[in-house]
């Protein structure tokens, strides 16, 4: 076990932390994260090895739909406006599936954000992702905090020319690699890969790859923690849904303050000292460039490295860890209404410790009960059914549709032999990557007869058209009604059913005849 | 001037404006607002350079680019003659009949003869296709000179009573005014009338008929039916060109008014025409 003085105290400047934040006309003030170990980072190297393969991969994967529909499991095929997602197709007018997405991710956040806080921002963030990503390079060609922090102050050198430029070389590649893998979710991944690189691929390809290369590298590489703090509003509508059940991460200073490098002579001297040695460990592992021994500020993406360096100085030291905690604003408060001495408005770490020097058992931690309260129940309730509803509807929707469009002008002709003729543009939707057979009928109208235009056959009340696989096929149809039928009466069905299935879909259509003869 | 006003609270110059003893702190920008400044400076000048901008005397400058929107419509339109080049050579190349049978060339026609109807047909035979009184309602099934495309296809390439066209349509049925006494007119409009329900004096159809059969069955047919060679219509159907009623139908008899139609074969051109017939022939009286 280490004595506190033998932890090493980094100098360090919480440049982001409200006291010495500069007003936005001066330059920034780099930040030169220390790198962090412990549960967290591992979580989040997990949780970085998850995101970027999904999104580097997933474009890659195949999916065979039959020799009539593209074989990429995910496919924005924006050309031939159809959207492709493993074993689901959907049509433009089923784009409200996506929109339903859309809202379970808002009231998935706001779930996430009321019982973890902000977890996005910290760990799946692609913004959090990319500058981790980043600064894995730039920490293995420069090498850690102090290193860096010397290169950069250092005159420009040979090495130091060479060590920058390898560093954005590398920055640039990943940037490149993550501008090109977004055009492949478009087309044909290997097609355009193949396109691409040979400088036949379109120009919005080119284009897009450039615009998304340059902000990768300016946003991961350049600007990083100025994007979360000046430019992202997630921070404050995030902030907006916490509650004092929500976990935030936390710094215990009702066992931390006062803060002291030299706890035990401040003992011997009969001052009571708090567990924080003011190591600056959270401070230097920090990529926000903030102290969070200032408490929630703004600026905190709760990435939880703060945790992971202040439980390592508390493991050192021997002292319980949590020091630095996900802790929520309730058990934080409770427990410093136990800590603060009522009589000198201080904190006494000496109140929240029994005789042994454990912590009192009255200390409140995290239980897992604070996750079910009303609040999550309605957000967990509201995300289900979106989702229930958005299943059921898949799970029922039509693969086969008919829309009708009477003819206006004329509303109706008058034959030689008496009868009255409607026409009508039919859509008949074949949404299954295979061709079909459709039998198109007239129901009701008595006496009534179709014919098609382009399909060569004796006028009849029931027509058989082909179907392209997964296409809109549009026919022209003639319904003539003899003139001695006419009073009977003037809505009717078009009735489309698939030959070879049970599948069928019915549009209520109306015939028009002139005043005179009704 | 020269004396720098500093505010005292917060060590800041000011503008030296003072309102109501209130001063106006001379912050200065913000870095990232600056930066964007200067990139738009920059951007708007590197595009007067690029494209076209300043004004001159009698022209404005060209631009390094030399862009021109006139240039880009000019090309928009060559892409477009390119895309639907193939179908239009091969409607040049095929027969109408050929050209409906090809499904895919049949659409292409039918939206190009659209297209090609409302902007010359239309003034005549109404927007819909259906006519008015005198201009026959190309929707129905009943055709004066013919329903088959290939007939289609040749009224309208050579039209109809139109004197610049040597093969265009010429008979015209003579004025009975001169021919008949008025008392055989009633009788014949009275049958003709008779033949689609609607005649006023019907004890003067049987001698009607006797004055149809000496004087119009030779171009109307026997039994009224019609003679699309000579463009005599059917008379025993619901339509009517001009108006039905045994008045109507008189007046016809004694000056019978003729419709005239260009030759639109020499004016739109062989493709345009063939496209009109195909569309003509799609609106669902083609034989």
């Amino acid at each position: 076990m280490l004595d506190e003085r033998q932890v090493e105290r980094l100098e360090v400047t919480a440049v982001n932390s409200a006291k010495t934040r500069q007003p936005l006309y001066t330059a920034r003030q780099k930040v030169f994260p220390k790198r962090a170990s412990g549960r967290f980072r591992q979580f989040k190297w997990l949780v970085m090895l998850v995101t970027l393969g999904i999104y580097y991969l997933t474009p890659w994967l195949r999916w065979d739909r039959g020799p009539f529909a593209p074989d990429q499991a995910v496919l924005l095929d924006i050309a031939n406006r159809r959207f492709y997602f493993f074993f689901i197709e959907i049509w433009p007018q089923e784009f409200f599936y996506v929109a339903g997405l859309l809202v379970m991710a808002g009231i998935g956040l706001f779930l996430v954000t009321s019982t973890v806080g902000r977890a996005w921002c910290g760990y799946t963030c692609p913004q959090t992702v990319w500058v981790d990503l980043f600064l894995v390079v730039e920490r293995g060609i420069e090498g850690d905090r102090n290193a860096r922090i010397k290169l950069d102050s250092a005159p420009w050198s040979f090495a130091k020319i060479w060590k920058r430029m390898t560093k954005h070389a590398i920055w640039l590649v990943i940037a490149v690699a993550t501008g090109g893998a977004w055009i492949f979710y478009f087309a044909d991944a290997p097609t355009l890969l193949g396109q691409f690189i040979t400088g036949e691929a379109e120009a919005v390809a080119y284009i897009t790859v450039a615009i998304l290369t340059a902000t990768t590298y300016a946003f991961g590489g350049l600007m990083r923690e100025q994007v979360c703090t000046y430019m992202c509003p997630w921070p404050r509508i995030q902030a907006a849904m916490l509650d004092e059940n929500s976990l935030t991460v936390t710094y215990n200073d009702w066992r931390g303050e006062p803060r002291s490098r030299h706890a035990k002579k401040a003992a011997a001297e009969g001052f009571s000292v708090g567990d924080c040695v003011d190591c600056n460990a959270c401070v230097a592992v920090c990529p926000m460039g903030i102290d969070i021994r200032d408490g929630q500020q703004l600026e905190c993406i709760t990435c939880a490295l703060c945790i992971d360096a202040c439980d390592g100085v508390m493991d050192k030291i021997g002292k319980e860890r949590g020091l630095i905690s996900y802790a929520t604003l309730a058990d934080y408060q409770s427990n410093m209404t136990i800590a603060i001495d009522p009589a000198t408005r201080a904190i006494d770490p000496a109140r929240v410790r029994d005789a042994d020097g454990k912590l009192d058992k009255g200390i409140s931690h995290f239980h897992i009960r604070r996750l079910f309260r009303p609040r999550t129940f309605v957000y967990a309730g509201a995300w289900g059914l979106v989702g229930l509803g958005l299943l059921i509807a898949l799970l029922s929707r039509d693969r086969l549709d008919i829309n009708v469009l009477q003819d206006r002008n004329p509303q109706y002709v008058v034959l030689s032999n008496g009868s009255i003729r409607n026409g009508y543009t039919v859509k008949l939707l074949n949404m299954v990557p295979e061709p079909r057979s459709f039998e198109l009928s007239i129901e009701g109208l008595p006496g009534a007869v179709m014919s098609v235009v382009g399909i060569d056959q004796q006028e009849t009340r029931s027509i058989t058209i082909e179907a392209e696989p997964d296409k809109l096929k549009t026919v022209r149809v003639y319904v003539r009604q003899p003139r001695d039928q006419l009073s009977q009466g003037q809505g009717f069905s078009f009735v489309v059913a698939d030959r070879a299935g049970a599948e069928r879909d019915v549009y209520a259509a109306k015939f028009n005849v002139p005043e005179t003869l009704r | 001037m020269g004396d720098k006003h500093i505010d005292e609270l917060s060590g800041v110059e000011t503008t030296g404006h003072e309102w109501d003893g209130i001063t106006e702190l001379n912050n200065p920008m913000p870095r990232w607002w600056l930066w964007t400044f200067y990139a738009t400076v920059v951007w708007a000048l590197a595009y007067t350079i690029a494209y076209p901008a300043w004004p001159m005397i009698s022209s404005a400058t060209t631009g390094v680019l030399g862009y021109s929107s006139r240039a880009d419509v000019k090309n928009e339109l060559a892409a477009a003659e390119q895309a639907k080049s193939a179908y239009v050579q091969a409607v040049k190349a095929k027969s109408v009949g050929e050209i409906l049978a090809d499904d895919k060339l049949r659409q292409f026609a039918t939206a190009a003869g659209s297209a090609a109807f409302k902007v010359n047909c239309i003034q005549c035979h109404a927007s819909g296709a259906q006519g008015s009184p005198g201009f026959p309602n190309l929707n129905d099934d009943e055709w004066l000179w013919g329903g088959s495309i290939d007939q289609i296809y040749k009224t309208i390439g050579h039209g109809v009573r139109f004197d610049g066209d040597e093969n265009t349509h010429a008979s015209e049925m003579p004025a009975f005014a001169d021919i008949l006494e008025p008392k055989q007119i009633t009788e014949v409009a009275a049958y003709v009338a008779s033949l689609s329900g609607t005649a006023d004096t019907p004890e003067l159809v049987p001698g009607g008929a006797k004055v149809f059969a000496d004087n119009c069955a030779a171009c109307h047919g026997d039994n009224a039916k019609g003679n699309k060679e000579l463009g005599a219509p059917d008379l025993s159907d619901a339509i009517a060109l001009y108006a039905s009623g045994q008045a109507a139908i008189a007046s016809q008899v004694r000056h019978p008014k003729h419709g005239v139609m260009p030759a639109w074969g020499a004016r739109l051109g062989d493709v345009n025409v063939k496209e009109l017939a195909i569309f003509v022939h799609s609106l669902g009286g083609g034989e």
